[in-house]
């Protein structure tokens, strides 16, 4: 897009020509919702309306346009993260402070309500009146459900409220439909901010190309990149960060001198497995960035060696701990009628077929584990361990120790002594990793893999 | 059109296009009060009637104006409220207290504001002193000191009066109202509210010390009225400094109103709501897409600015999803028609997935299960599914039941429109037997 069209997108008669066009540069991709919101803000004198509620998905450029425009047309603004503001207080005193000073935020009391807040706000705007529109953003403004009832409806409506020329702005990921209060409220105009499509993510992320390589070179890279990513994550920042994290594997080739810049199709033969390794260990933060540019640099090594963060999962525990953990996993998974033909030595003729009736409708390894009583749990473990095992305290507190771990969660009341019940909170992968250190084989003992 | 020099009356069409903006914008946003309400005189001269017997007479009153929200209400009482403090010796008398249910939370910090509206003698500077307990009967001592002759009347405005009746045992309400059935100070108590069944919310005490005096602002408009009430919304003003682009755009806007296409768009949202916030709210996207170079509303505005008003959201957000997201959301969808709306976990949707990749040949989407971990927490994120109960903390995260927040339709559409969206995974949701 040349830079005609982009102000051409962007023109607005109550900004200068200048401003505009040092907006349109930092936005890529984004003049046409900027050049939306700035009509609808109007010209900074002019009245806007109370409320605007813009939604789209994550990195999709929400408060970055925001806060070019309102930085580069110097519009007085105050901008304001929900996550930050755990008290109220907090989201009063930001306000106040970006809009009057602060001495006007110190004359909030030491718990404000938002009458207090509406007060000061009222009588400080009377000393210093609005010329320009004073914006309020509010970014992650989903967060601000969880906090007072009447604090949405309040910012929805604070033009009216404080009778200033103010406009409040949310940002958020979530739909509209998921805000609205009982009875209702001031409705905000909603402006949707579509994703970006994979040519405009093309041509975002071939923006912060290598200087000591061509541009059409970095722009092949991103294209292989984002042949691998693209059907499962579209987030810009992520691709951007996974873009750097890989490009220097990528130029390796050339370093070494073994192909040239053009010679796309043994670039792509060279990154295309190490990408698709990355979006099973970075891309998950399996492995960290840092240990993710060390194993780049090790490369005699494979780069599977470095343990990603699942692999240490795998704890050392007591011998009869694992036993009780395997028994807890059988009780979990299989049914209670079933236990005397696995469990018991001498359990009589079972009928095959009476057996195998497998008339739920899913397997156990779909629905979750169920809930079992401790004294299913003792007599499993009893007939899984080979020697005589006496209850002593020991077996007791290690069954409460592995519920401390978190390996088991107790699903009764914490006050009930007698028959506690207790689910198993591990996965297939970790108790067959457990059972083969005691050579015990638990696919045998599961009534779903039969 | 910029190149007509002429009287001294006319000014370049960008200053013009400023000043429309600016008188519109007022009427839009900020909700300018117009010279006279429309269709709701007989309710005006009602509540007039009934505050100008507070103010001049000294007799007690309360009223309720209750109608559905964007109805004017607020705007019915500025009003009456600007005519009433045209006459002289109302507006040396009359002393006003304004209150919001947003805003004053509980009774004491309801109390405190009337003191401070009030300006009564515990006020320093702009400080309220003394407990809640103190300041009641500080209040109450004032207003019954006075009597109807001597003293001068209180109009309460209550905003969202029914936030007001979820106070601790509706103490504010009692005393307010009790004031004014018995013979102190004079006070007209006026509350303002969406609710219909606002008096139920009333305890028994309360409610029969109320008037059960009702105002109430239903509209009756018809779509012909709507789209009147649409031009003269639109319409410039008399005293527009440059009168030749007045009646210009004046004609403009009536030409507008005419036109077939616009019509069916004001047909639709008059369907839809009948209020004026909703009818400001479109005309404002209308109005911003009105520059020097384009001076008039076209029809194509109106359609375009009708169109970000209805547009789906969900539709919208499940259109920027990436493929694995929405191959996700289609074996819920099939879980779904399986199971009649039973709740599913990640394990079933995940399987239900890989028997789709099972009967395929090649295995383009063949993620690992964290990956698709990931794809579904972000759906979580977004709220396009929701866990069945809250406590989430004592299951596994791939065995917590689900349930999808989108219906059929939403995903069938979405499916349409979605950008290169490859084949089977389009017929794979269209098999009603996943």
């Amino acid at each position: 897009m040349t830079s005609a069209t982009m102000t051409a997108l962007l023109q607005h008669s109550g900004y200068e020509e200048e401003k505009l066009q040092r907006v349109a540069e930092k936005l890529p991709c984004r003049e046409v919702q900027a050049g939306m919101l700035l009509s609808l803000m109007g010209q900074p004198h002019q009245h806007s309306y109370p409320s605007i509620f813009i939604y789209g998905h994550r990195a999709s450029g929400k408060s970055h346009v925001m806060q070019v425009l309102l930085k580069e047309l110097q519009l007085p603004h105050a901008t304001v993260s929900c996550v930050e503001c755990v008290s109220v207080a907090l989201l009063f005193e930001q306000v106040l402070l970006s809009f009057f000073g602060c001495d006007a935020a110190s004359l909030l009391p030491r718990s404000p309500s938002l009458s207090d807040f509406v007060r000061i706000y009222r009588q400080q705007c009377s000393l210093s009146p609005a010329k320009e529109t004073r914006y309020i953003v509010m970014e992650k403004a989903e967060l601000l459900r969880d906090t007072d009832a009447n604090l949405l409806p309040a910012l929805l409506r604070l033009q009216e409220l404080v009778e200033d020329n103010v406009t409040v702005i949310l940002l958020s990921e979530i739909v509209w439909d998921k805000f609205r209060p009982n009875t209702g409220c001031f409705e905000p105009l909603l402006l949707h901010f579509p994703d970006y499509s994979k040519g405009e993510l093309h041509q975002i992320l071939s923006q912060d190309k290598h200087p000591s390589y061509s541009a059409e070179f970095y722009s092949s890279y991103i294209n292989i990149l984002l042949g691998v990513f693209y059907s499962v994550c579209r987030d810009l920042r992520e691709l951007r960060h996974l873009a750097a994290l890989n490009f220097s594997k990528f130029c390796e080739p050339l370093a070494e001198g073994k192909v040239k810049e053009t010679d796309t199709h043994k670039l792509w033969r060279n990154i295309e497995p190490h990408l698709k390794k990355a979006m099973q260990t970075v891309y998950l933060r399996e492995v960290s960035s840092l240990q993710w540019e060390q194993m780049q640099q090790m490369e005699e090594k494979e780069t599977g060696t470095v343990r990603g963060l699942s692999a240490h999962t795998h704890v050392e525990l007591p011998y009869y701990s694992k036993f009780l953990l395997i028994a807890a996993y059988l009780a979990s998974y299989n049914p209670a009628r079933t236990d005397k033909r696995f469990f018991l030595k001498h359990h009589g003729k079972i009928r095959k077929t009476n057996f195998l009736k497998k008339n739920e409708k899913t397997s156990n390894h779909l629905l979750g584990p169920k809930p079992f009583p401790l004294d299913r749990l003792l007599a499993i473990f009893y007939s899984v361990v080979d020697s005589r095992v006496a209850p002593t305290a020991s077996i007791f507190s290690q069954i409460s120790s592995l519920v401390t771990l978190q390996l088991l969660t107790q699903v009764s009341h914490d006050d009930q002594l007698d028959a506690p019940k207790y689910k198993c909170a591990v996965s297939m992968d970790f108790i067959c990793a457990i059972s083969r250190t005691v050579n015990f084989d638990i696919v045998k003992y599961l009534y779903d893999f039969l | 059109m910029s190149k007509r020099k002429g009287k001294d009356a006319h000014m370049p069409v960008g200053e013009c296009i400023t000043q429309l903006q600016k008188v519109l914008r007022e009427r839009f946003c900020c909700q300018k009060l117009p010279e006279q309400p429309e269709a709701v005189e007989a309710q005006q001269k009602h509540l007039l009637e009934l505050l100008k017997r507070t103010a001049v007479h000294g007799e007690s009153n309360s009223v309720l104006i209750v109608g559905p929200r964007g109805a004017g209400k607020t705007m019915l009482l500025k009003c009456v409220l600007r005519d009433l403090l045209e006459e002289k010796e109302v507006q040396k008398n009359l002393l006003q207290v304004h209150l919001n249910g947003l805003l004053q939370t509980d009774d004491r910090i309801a109390l405190k504001e009337i003191t401070r509206q009030l300006n009564l003698e515990n006020v320093v500077g702009d400080k309220v002193f003394g407990s809640f307990a103190e300041n009641l009967a500080f209040l109450l001592e004032a207003l019954k000191k006075g009597d109807r002759s001597s003293s001068r009347p209180v109009l309460f405005v209550l905003d969202e009066f029914d936030l007001f009746a979820h106070h601790k045992n509706q103490t504010l309400l009692y005393n307010l109202f009790d004031v004014s059935q018995s013979a102190q100070a004079p006070i007209a108590v006026v509350g303002v509210t969406c609710r219909l069944d606002v008096l139920e919310l009333l305890e028994k005490r309360v409610k029969s010390r109320f008037s059960h005096r009702q105002i109430h602002l239903l509209s009756s408009l018809t779509l012909p009225q709507y789209v009147e009430r649409v031009q003269t919304q639109l319409s410039l003003p008399g005293d527009f400094p440059d009168e030749k682009f007045a009646e210009d755009w004046n004609a403009s806007v009536k030409t507008l109103c005419e036109d077939k296409s616009v019509e069916e768009v004001f047909q639709r949202h008059f369907n839809s709501s009948k209020d004026y916030r909703s009818m400001h709210m479109l005309l404002l996207l209308c109005l911003s897409r009105v520059s020097v170079s384009k001076p008039t509303i076209k029809p194509a505005d109106v359609l375009e600015a009708s169109r970000i008003c209805f547009t789906d959201a969900k539709a919208n957000m499940l259109h920027g999803l990436s493929i694995l997201e929405l191959c996700l959301i289609i074996a819920m969808k099939h879980l779904n028609d399986v199971y009649e709306g039973e709740p599913f976990n990640l394990q079933m949707v995940h399987n239900e997935f890989k028997k789709f990749l099972h009967r395929k040949t090649s295995s383009m989407y063949n993620f690992e299960q964290p990956v698709i971990m990931k794809a579904f927490e972000h759906l979580q994120q977004l709220e396009l599914i929701r866990p069945v109960d809250g406590s989430s903390a004592k299951v596994q995260r791939e065995y917590q039941l689900m349930r999808l927040m989108l219906d059929h339709s939403q995903i069938m559409e979405a499916l349409q429109k979605y950008p290169q969206c490859p084949t089977d995974v389009k017929q794979w949701a269209m098999s009603a037997f996943g």
